[in-house]
C-alpha cells in the first residue's frame, strides 16, 4: 500500500496540536519550533503530492479509503484532483508562513498554535475529502477555532463582536448546506456519502433546481458571496495576523471550493439553472467590494473588502461554467490566497510596530521596513491584475469565461480593476512612502529573519506563477476537464 | 440463579445501597466518612457495571418475571449508562460539601439508579409505575438535600409537586389503559390500541404528559430550570442526564410496543412539541447569566433535539435518539462537573465566576471547551455526530422541516455556548492575577473529567462501532 | 554564437531584468559600481541590436528572428517574439536611449540601486511590447512597463510643487502626476483588455498574423450583435487605449504633468520611447486588425491629429516652465505621427499612404531622439539652477556656450530645420497626407508655424537677451555642460545629423516594412 500522504497531511496539524497542548505554558521556544516543524513537514508533503500528481492521468489521485461506518456509507476517504491539489499546497504555504509571522506571540502561544493547527487540519481535511460526511466534519473543525483565535488574540476593539458574527454566519451557512447534503444523500438512494459515487447519481432536474441554491449559497457564505459577506471584513480586521492570513488566504477558498465540489459538481443541472444569479451576486461582490475598499481609512479594512472583491472573481469564474472561467477561478484561489496572506502579513508587521492602522496617520514605512514595502507593492500589483504576476494569470481566463457567457458583465467587472488599482496604489504610497510621522521615529524596528523568509516565499510564488503559468495551470486544467464532464454529461 | 441474571444489576445496586446504610454508622468521623463513602459507592457501582457486563448480557429479547421486565439489549444498554452516570455523580458527590458526609445521599443516588434500571426494562404498566416512582422519590429528596439552602429546598419542593402531579396523571392514564384493554403488559397492548381511537387520544396524551415531564418536553418543562439551579450541582447533573435518558427509554419502548400504529398519527404532535421545546429552551437560554440555569435550558433544548429522532421513528431514527442520549449524558455530566468545581471554589454559578478560568487551570479550560462545543454540536466531539444522525433520520423519513428547525436552533445554541467560552478564555479576573488564584481539582475528579472528555472524543471520532452497537440494541426493541 | 543568434530577441529582452537583479545584489553604498554595472549591462542589448540590425533582411515579409515558446497554452497564448522593419526601428531606439538615460542619471544619489533596477525593468517592458507577436504578450508588456515608470516618477520626480486635488487637499505634484499617469493609462487599457479578451475567446488564439487574417474576414453576428457593430466598438477600444499613450488630443492631459514631474532620465524615456508604444500600437494592431473601420474613421483621427499639432504648439508657446514647454512639444510632434497614420488608414496601399507612413515611423524615431535630447538638456540646466521657469533665465549663452550650442542644435531638430532629422520625417508626412487629407494638412501647417515660434521663444528666453546677473557669479554661477553630459548628447546629435542629411540607412528598413505591411 502506498504511503498515505493525504491522511498524514490532514492529521499532522492535529497531532501537533495535541502534542503542543501537553507542553508546559512556559516552554515557548519548544512550542514555536514544534509548530514550525509540523508546518514544514506538512508543506513538504504537499509539495511532493503537488509535483508527483500525474497530470496526464488526471482524475482523483492519492486516494485513501477507510470504511468508517458502513451502515450509513460513511468512509474516511481522501483524494485530490487538479482543483484541490493547488489548494492543499496553498494551505501548506499559509500554514508555514503563518507560523513564522506568529513567532512573536507572547500571550499563551501554546493555546494559540494548538487552535491554529486544529483549524489547519480542518482545512486540509476539506480539501482532501471525497466523502460528504467527512467534508462537513472537517469543515466544522475549521470553523470553531476561528472563534477562539479571534476572540482571544484579536484586536481588542471589535474582537468579540467580529468573532461571534463570523462563527455564527459560517455555522449557519454550513448547516444550510448540511440539510441540503442530507437531502441529497437520502434522495440518491445509494446509501453512501462517497462523493465519487454521488457524482454519478443523476438527480432529477426539479430536485437539483430546488436544492442547488441552499447547498451552494450555504458554502459560498464562507466564500464571502454578497449579500452574506458581512462577516468577512470585520472578521479579517479583528483577527490576529496569522489568523487573518488563514482566514482570507485559505478559509474563504474553503467555502468557494466546497460550493464547487458539493454544489456545482454534484448538482450540475441546478448549477446551470442558477448560474445567472450567482454571476449577478459575484458581480456585486467584485464591484461593490472594490468601491467600499477604496473609501476605507483602516489599512486592514481595505484589504478585507478587497478580499470580498477578489473572491467575487472566483465565484464569477465558477458561475461562467466555462473552461476558461473555471480555470481562472482555480488559479485565482491560489493566487489570491498567497497575495492576501502577504498583505495581512505586512499589515501585521506595520501594526505591531506603529500600533495604528489608520492610513492618514501612517507614512514613510519603506525606510525601516523595505522588504515589507516591496512585498506590499508586489501584492498590490497582483491584486490589480497586473500582467507578470499570478493575479493576471488568474483573472484573464475568468474574463474570457465571462465573455463567453454574458459580455456586459465582463465590461462592468473590468471597472473594478481600475478602482482596485487606484486605491491599492494610494494605500501603498500613503503608508510606505511620504514622510514618517514623528511619533514613529525610532520605534519602527526592522522585521526579523522569519518574517523575511515568509515574505520572500510568498512573493516568489506570485512572480513565479505570473511568468510561468505552466507551474499551475496544467494541474487546474485537469480538474476543470472533470468538472466540464460532469456539467456536460448531466 | 440464572433466572436472576436479568436483574443482576438491580440486585447488586440494592446490595450496595444496603451496605452503605449498614457501614455508615461504623465510620468514626467525618474525615474518614467523606472519602470512604464516595470511594465505596463509586467502587461498588464500578463493580456492578463490570459484573453486569461480564455476566448479565442478554441473549435474545425475552420477557422475564411473569412479563414484568423485558430482558433485551435496549434496556441493558441504558442500564449500563445509568450506572456509569451514577458512578460519575458519586465521584462528584465526594467534592460537594453537604452531600459527602451523608450516607443517605449516596443511598438515594443508588436507589434512583435502581429505579432507572427498572424503568429501562419495564414491560408492564405496574412495574413501570413502580420504577418511575422509585426513581423520582429519591431524586426529589436529593434535589432538596441542602436543608439550609433556600434554593435547594425550593427546588426539591417544586420537583416534588410537579412530579407528584404528573405521576398522578400518568397513573390515571395507566389505569384507563388497563380498563380498556384488560392487560397491563406493554407488549400486549399493541393490538388493543389499534381499535380504541378516541380513547387512544386521551390516554396517550396522559401517558405522554407524565413522561414529557420526566424528559422536560414543552409544555412540561417549567420545573427544570428552577430545580436544576437549586439542586446541588452533581444532582442537577444526574437529573439532567440519567433521569432524562430513562424517560426517553420509556417513551421509546411505549411507542414501539404499545402504540405502534398511533405513533404515526402522533408524529406531527410530537414534532410540534419538539420544535417548541427546542425553541423555548434555546431562546430563554440566551438571556441567562447563570451557568447552571443556562445548562438547564440547554438540557430542555437537547430533549427537543432527541425528540426529533423519536419523530423520525425509523431504524435509524430510534438508534439516533439513543446515540444522542449517550453523547448527551457524557457531555452534560462533564459540563455539570465543571460547574460543580467552579461553584465550589468561587461560590457562584454566575458567568462572572468563569472569567479567566482557562488561565487558572488550563486543563479545566480545555475540558470546558470540549463540553460546550460538544453541546453546540461541533466536531470532533460527539455532539456533532449525534446531531448529524438525528437530522439525517429526520430527512430520511421526510421530516425535512423539522431538521431545518433543529439546525436553526443549533445556531442559537452555538451563540450562548460560545458566550460561556468567551468568559472562560477571553475575560480575565479583575486584577489579572489568575496565577495567584489557581483552580485546583482533586485527582479523582480530574480523572473523571478526563474519562468523560475521552469518551466525548471517542464517540465523536470513532463512532461507527458504538453506533452499530446502539443500532443493534434498538433493533431488539421491536 | 549559435545560441546568441538563435535567441537574440530573448536575450535583448531579458538581459535588462538579469542586470536589474545583479544590481540589486550590489552593496548599496558603492554608487560607482551600481551605476557602471547598470550602464554596462544596458549597453549589451544595444550591441545585440546593432548585430540584429546588420543581420536583418529588409525586404523579407513577415517577422524575423522569431522565437516561440509555450506559455499559457490553456488560453492559447504563446510566448512569441519577432521583429520586422517597424519594430526593429523601435527596438533600436529603445536600446539606444536606455544607456543614454542611465548615463544621464549618474547625478542621482538617492537610492541609486532601486533607481537603476527600475530603469532596467522599464527597458524590458518597452522592448517586450515592440517584440511581441502574440497579442496577450503585447498586453502583458504594455502593462508591465507602467509600474517601473510609476515608481520612478513617484520617488525620484521633482520634489517641489504641489497640486490641489479637491476641497483644498494638496498633494505633491509628483504623486499627483504619477498616479494620474498610471490610472489614466490603465483606464485606457481597460477597453484594450476587454477587446483582447473578446478576440481570444472568439478565435482561440492570440497570434497576431492569424488574428489579423481571421478578424478582418469575420462575418455574421458576434455576441448577439452584428459583427460590424462589435468591430466598431472594439476598434474604438483599441484606439482609445493607444490614443491615451501617444497621446492624442483630447486624451493627452496626463502628459504635461507626467513629463514635467518625472526625473530627467524618466522624461527622456517617457517621451523618447513610451509615447511610441502608443503609435506602435496603432501601426501594429489598429491598422491591420481594423482596416475598414480605420478607413471609415480616418477623418476623425486626422482631426484629432491636427488638434494635437495645433494645440500642442499653442500650448507650448504659452508655457513659462521650460520642461512643460518641451512636454507640450511632444504632443505637437506626435500629432504628425498620427496624421501619417490617418493618411494610411484613409488610403491604404497608395503611394501617398506609403510616404506618409514612412514619415510617421521615421518621426517616431526622430522624435525619440530629439525629445530625449531636449529633456536631457532641460535637466542639465535644472540641476544647476533648480528652476525651470523661463523668466528666471536670460542671456545665458556667453556663460555656457557649449550648452547653448547643443541646445540650439537640438531645438532646431525639434523645429524641423532642413538638414536635421525632424525635417525629413515631417516633410514625408506632409507630402503623404496632402493629397489624401488636404484640409487637415493645411491646418497642421499652422501648427508647424507655431512650432517654430515656441522653439525660438524658448531659446530666446534662455540663451539670448540681457544676461540675468543671478547666474553670472557667486554661488549661483552657471557651470558649463560637463563631459558626461556631452557624451549623453553626442550619439543623439550624430544621429540627428546623419538622418537629416542621409536618411537612407533607416528609411530603407522602414520603407520596405511599410510596403510589405500596408
Amino acid at each position: 500500500m502506498q504511503f498515505p500522504f493525504l491522511g498524514v497531511i490532514v492529521f499532522t496539524p492535529l497531532v501537533a496540536a495535541l502534542v503542543i497542548l501537553m507542553y508546559k505554558p512556559e516552554w515557548k521556544k519548544a512550542i514555536r519550533w514544534t509548530a514550525l516543524a509540523a508546518g514544514l513537514f506538512a508543506l513538504a508533503l504537499s509539495i511532493w503530492v503537488y509535483f508527483t500528481y500525474d497530470k496526464a492521468a488526471a482524475g482523483y489521485q492519492f486516494i485513501e479509503k477507510y470504511n468508517w461506518m458502513p451502515m450509513l456509507g460513511i468512509s474516511l476517504h481522501f483524494g485530490v484532483d487538479g482543483m484541490s491539489v493547488p489548494l492543499v499546497l496553498l494551505t501548506g504555504v499559509v500554514m508555514v508562513t503563518g507560523v513564522m509571522i506568529s513567532w512573536g506571540i507572547e500571550d499563551r502561544p501554546r493555546e494559540f498554535f494548538a487552535f491554529l493547527f486544529i483549524l489547519a487540519s480542518g482545512v486540509f481535511g476539506v480539501f482532501a475529502s471525497l466523502d460528504l460526511f467527512m467534508l462537513f466534519f472537517f469543515y466544522e473543525i475549521a470553523v470553531f477555532p476561528m472563534y477562539l483565535l479571534i476572540a482571544i488574540w484579536g484586536w481588542i476593539k471589535t474582537r468579540e463582536y467580529a468573532a461571534m458574527k463570523l462563527t455564527l454566519y459560517l455555522f449557519i451557512g454550513s448547516m444550510v448546506s448540511l440539510v441540503g447534503a442530507l437531502v441529497m444523500y437520502w434522495t440518491s438512494g445509494q446509501h453512501t456519502f462517497d462523493m465519487l459515487v454521488l457524482e454519478t447519481v443523476k438527480f432529477t432536474p426539479a430536485f437539483q433546481k430546488i436544492w442547488f441554491l441552499p447547498v451552494f449559497l450555504g458554502f459560498a457564505v464562507l466564500g464571502g458571496i454578497f449579500p452574506f459577506h458581512n462577516w468577512s471584513p470585520d472578521g479579517h480586521v479583528a483577527a490576529p495576523t496569522a489568523v487573518s492570513m488563514f482566514h482570507a488566504g485559505v478559509l474563504m477558498k474553503l467555502g468557494a471550493f466546497a460550493a464547487l465540489r458539493v454544489g456545482i459538481m454534484l448538482l450540475p443541472e441546478g448549477a446551470k439553472f442558477w448560474a445567472p444569479l450567482i454571476m449577478g451576486l459575484a458581480l456585486i461582490n467584485i464591484v461593490y467590494g472594490a468601491f467600499i475598499a477604496s473609501v476605507q481609512t483602516d489599512f486592514k479594512y481595505v484589504i478585507g473588502f478587497s478580499s470580498v472583491s477578489h473572491m467575487g472573481l472566483v465565484m464569477m469564474g465558477f458561475a461562467t461554467l466555462k473552461p476558461e472561467g473555471l480555470l481562472g477561478a482555480g488559479v485565482q484561489m491560489f493566487s489570491h490566497g498567497v497575495m492576501t496572506a502577504l498583505f495581512f502579513a505586512v499589515v501585521g508587521m506595520v501594526y505591531d510596530r506603529a500600533h495604528t492602522r489608520d492610513i492618514p496617520k501612517l507614512g514613510g514605512m519603506i525606510k525601516p521596513l523595505p522588504l515589507a514595502g516591496i512585498g506590499l507593492i508586489i501584492g498590490s500589483l497582483v491584486s490589480m491584475g497586473m500582467p507578470g504576476f499570478s493575479g493576471f494569470v488568474a483573472e484573464f481566463p475568468i474574463f474570457m469565461g465571462i465573455w463567453k457567457t454574458q459580455w456586459i458583465v465582463a465590461v462592468i467587472a473590468a471597472v473594478s480593476i481600475v478602482v482596485t488599482a487606484s486605491y491599492v496604489l494610494l494605500v501603498v504610497r500613503r503608508v510606505f512612502f511620504g514622510k514618517m510621522p514623528e511619533e514613529f521615529e525610532g520605534h519602527i524596528t526592522p522585521i526579523r529573519t522569519h518574517d523575511k523568509i515568509a515574505l520572500v516565499l510568498l512573493m516568489a510564488l506570485m512572480i513565479g506563477i505570473g511568468w510561468f503559468p505552466s507551474l499551475m495551470v496544467p494541474w487546474v486544467q485537469t480538474g476543470v476537464q472533470h468538472i466540464l464532464a460532469l456539467l456536460g454529461g448531466a | 440463579m440464572t433466572t436472576l441474571l436479568p436483574i443482576l444489576p438491580e440486585i447488586l445496586l440494592l446490595a450496595l445501597g444496603v451496605l452503605i446504610l449498614i457501614i455508615d454508622p461504623f465510620l468514626k468521623n467525618d474525615e474518614i466518612r467523606r472519602p470512604f463513602l464516595g470511594w465505596f459507592t463509586a467502587g461498588g457501582l464500578l463493580v456492578t457495571l463490570t459484573l453486569s457486563l461480564l455476566l448479565a448480557r442478554p441473549a435474545g429479547p425475552i420477557l422475564v418475571f411473569g412479563g414484568m421486565l423485558r430482558f433485551d439489549w435496549f434496556g441493558f444498554l441504558f442500564k449500563m449508562f445509568f450506572i456509569f452516570a451514577a458512578d460519575v455523580t458519586a465521584l462528584f458527590f465526594m467534592d460537594t460539601d453537604k452531600l459527602n458526609r451523608r450516607a443517605e445521599a449516596y443511598l438515594l443516588l443508588v436507589a434512583a439508579g435502581l429505579g432507572m434500571c427498572l424503568m429501562a426494562s419495564s414491560a408492564d404498566l405496574v412495574m413501570l409505575y413502580l420504577a418511575i416512582e422509585t426513581t423520582s422519590i429519591p431524586l426529589y429528596l436529593l434535589a432538596g438535600f441542602l436543608k439550609d439552602d433556600e434554593k435547594s429546598t425550593e427546588s426539591g419542593f417544586k420537583y416534588l409537586l410537579f412530579g407528584a402531579l404528573t405521576s398522578a396523571v400518568l397513573l390515571y392514564g395507566f389505569s384507563l389503559i388497563y380498563g380498556f384493554s384488560g392487560t397491563t403488559s406493554l407488549y400486549d397492548l399493541g393490538s388493543h390500541f389499534a381499535k380504541f381511537d378516541l380513547l387512544a387520544v386521551g390516554v396517550t396524551f396522559m401517558v405522554l404528559a407524565g413522561l414529557a415531564f420526566k424528559v422536560s418536553l414543552f409544555p412540561f418543562h417549567f420545573w427544570a430550570p428552577d430545580v436544576y439551579e437549586g439542586a446541588p450541582t452533581p444532582v442537577a447533573g444526574f437529573l439532567s442526564t440519567a433521569s432524562k435518558a430513562a424517560g426517553f427509554a420509556v417513551i421509546l419502548r411505549l411507542l414501539t410496543a404499545s402504540f405502534p400504529i398511533i405513533s404515526a398519527d402522533w408524529s406531527l404532535i410530537l414534532a410540534v412539541l419538539a420544535t417548541l421545546t427546542m425553541t423555548v429552551g434555546n431562546l430563554i437560554a440566551l438571556a441567562q447569566k447563570n451557568v447552571k440555569r443556562l445548562l438547564a435550558y440547554s438540557s430542555i433544548a437537547h430533549a427537543g433535539y432527541a425528540m426529533i429522532g423519536v419523530v423520525a421513528f425509523s431504524q435509524l431514527g430510534v438508534a439516533s435518539v439513543v446515540f444522542y442520549l449517550i453523547g448527551y449524558v457524557l457531555t452534560n455530566l462533564l459540563a455539570f462537573g465543571i460547574v460543580g468545581i467552579v461553584g465550589r471554589v468561587t461560590g457562584s454559578d454566575d458567568f462572572s465566576a468563569y472569567a479567566g478560568l482557562s488561565r487558572r487551570n488550563s486543563a479545566l479550560g480545555l475540558a470546558a471547551l470540549v463540553a460546550f462545543l460538544s453541546l453546540a454540536g461541533m466536531p470532533p466531539f460527539v455532539g456533532f455526530v449525534a446531531k448529524f444522525f438525528v437530522f439525517s433520520a429526520a430527512i430520511e423519513t421526510g421530516w425535512t422541516w423539522l431538521a431545518i428547525v433543529g439546525v436553526l436552533n443549533s445556531i442559537i445554541g452555538l451563540y450562548y455556548y460560545l458566550n460561556v467560552l468567551k468568559y472562560v478564555y477571553l475575560y480575565r479576573m479583575e486584577n489579572h492575577d489568575e496565577d495567584r488564584h489557581p483552580l485546583t481539582v482533586s485527582r479523582h475528579v480530574a480523572v473523571t473529567l478526563a474519562i468523560l472528555v475521552a469518551g466525548i472524543l471517542l464517540f465523536g471520532m470513532l463512532f461507527a462501532p458504538w453506533f452499530t452497537l446502539v443500532s443493534n440494541a434498538t433493533g431488539t426493541l421491536f | 554564437m549559435e545560441f546568441i543568434s538563435n535567441h537574440i530577441l530573448t536575450l535583448i529582452l531579458f538581459l535588462p531584468v538579469l542586470a536589474a537583479v545583479v544590481v540589486l545584489c550590489l552593496p548599496k553604498d558603492n554608487l560607482k559600481a551600481i551605476r557602471w554595472t547598470a550602464l554596462g549591462a544596458s549597453l549589451i542589448p544595444f550591441v545585440l541590436t546593432i548585430i540584429l540590425w546588420a543581420q536583418f533582411k529588409p525586404g523579407q515579409p513577415g517577422y524575423q528572428f522569431e522565437q516561440q515558446y509555450a506559455w499559457y497554452s490553456a488560453i492559447h497564448s504563446t510566448f512569441h517574439l519577432g521583429v520586422d522593419g517597424l519594430s526593429l526601428t523601435m527596438v533600436l531606439l529603445t536600446t539606444l536611449l536606455t544607456p543614454l538615460a542611465l548615463l544621464a542619471s549618474f547625478s542621482i544619489t538617492d537610492r541609486v540601486k532601486a533607481y537603476m533596477s527600475l530603469f532596467l525593468l522599464l527597458e524590458t517592458g518597452m522592448l517586450g511590447v515592440f517584440m511581441a507577436v502574440d497579442l496577450l504578450i503585447f498586453f502583458v508588456f504594455w502593462e508591465v512597463g507602467l509600474v517601473p515608470m510609476y515608481f520612478l516618477m513617484n520617488q525620484w520626480g521633482s520634489e517641489k510643487g504641489e497640486r490641489e486635488i479637491w476641497k483644498g487637499v494638496k498633494v505633491q505634484a509628483r504623486n499627483y502626476a504619477s498616479l494620474k499617469f498610471i490610472i489614466y493609462t490603465m483606464g485606457g487599457s481597460l477597453g484594450l483588455l476587454l477587446a483582447i479578451q473578446l478576440l481570444g475567446v472568439t478565435f482561440q488564439t492570440y497570434d497576431l498574423p492569424t488574428l489579423a487574417r481571421q478578424w478582418t474576414t469575420l462575418e455574421g453576428t458576434l455576441l448577439g450583435l452584428p459583427v460590424a457593430t462589435v468591430k466598431a466598438v472594439a476598434f474604438w477600444a483599441f484606439v482609445i487605449a493607444f490614443a491615451i499613450k501617444v497621446p492624442v488630443w483630447p486624451f493627452h492631459t496626463w502628459l504635461p504633468d507626467a513629463h514635467t514631474e518625472a526625473p530627467t532620465a524618466g522624461s527622456m524615456l517617457l517621451a523618447g520611447v513610451m509615447l511610441k508604444l502608443g503609435a506602435y500600437g496603432f501601426l501594429r494592431l489598429v491598422l491591420p486588425l481594423y482596416p475598414a473601420e480605420s478607413s471609415k474613421y480616418a477623418g476623425a483621427l486626422a482631426f484629432l491629429a491636427v488638434m494635437a499639432i495645433v494645440f500642442g504648439a499653442f500650448a507650448s508657446y504659452g508655457q513659462k516652465d521650460f520642461k512643460r514647454l518641451v512636454a507640450y512639444s511632444s504632443v505637437n510632434h506626435m500629432g504628425f505621427v498620427l496624421l501619417g497614420i490617418a493618411t494610411a488608414a484613409k488610403a491604404p496601399g497608395t503611394l501617398d499612404a506609403t510616404i506618409a507612413l514612412n514619415g510617421a515611423v521615421l518621426q517616431m524615431f526622430n522624435h525619440g531622439l530629439s525629445a530625449a535630447g531636449m529633456f536631457f538638456l532641460v535637466g542639465v540646466l535644472y540641476e544647476r539652477t533648480h528652476t525651470r521657469n523661463l523668466d528666471d533665465f536670460g542671456g545665458l549663452f556667453p556663460l555656457v556656450p557649449i550648452y547653448g550650442g547643443i541646445l540650439i542644435f537640438t531645438s532646431m531638430a525639434s523645429l524641423g530645420l532642413p538638414g536635421l532629422n525632424g525635417f525629413v520625417s515631417e516633410f514625408l508626412v506632409v507630402r503623404g497626407s496632402w493629397p489624401v487629407l488636404t484640409i487637415y494638412t493645411a491646418i497642421a501647417m499652422l501648427g508647424l508655424l507655431f512650432t517654430g515660434a515656441y522653439i525660438l521663444k524658448g531659446l530666446r528666453s534662455i540663451l539670448h537677451g540681457p544676461l540675468n546677473e543671478h547666474w553670472a557669479k557667486g554661488k549661483h554661477k552657471l557651470t558649463e555642460i560637463n563631459t558626461r553630459e556631452i557624451i549623453v548628447m553626442a550619439p543623439l546629435m550624430v544621429l540627428i545629423l546623419i538622418i537629416g542629411i542621409w536618411p537612407a540607412w533607416i528609411l530603407e528598413v522602414i520603407n520596405k516594412a511599410v510596403m510589405i505591411l500596408f
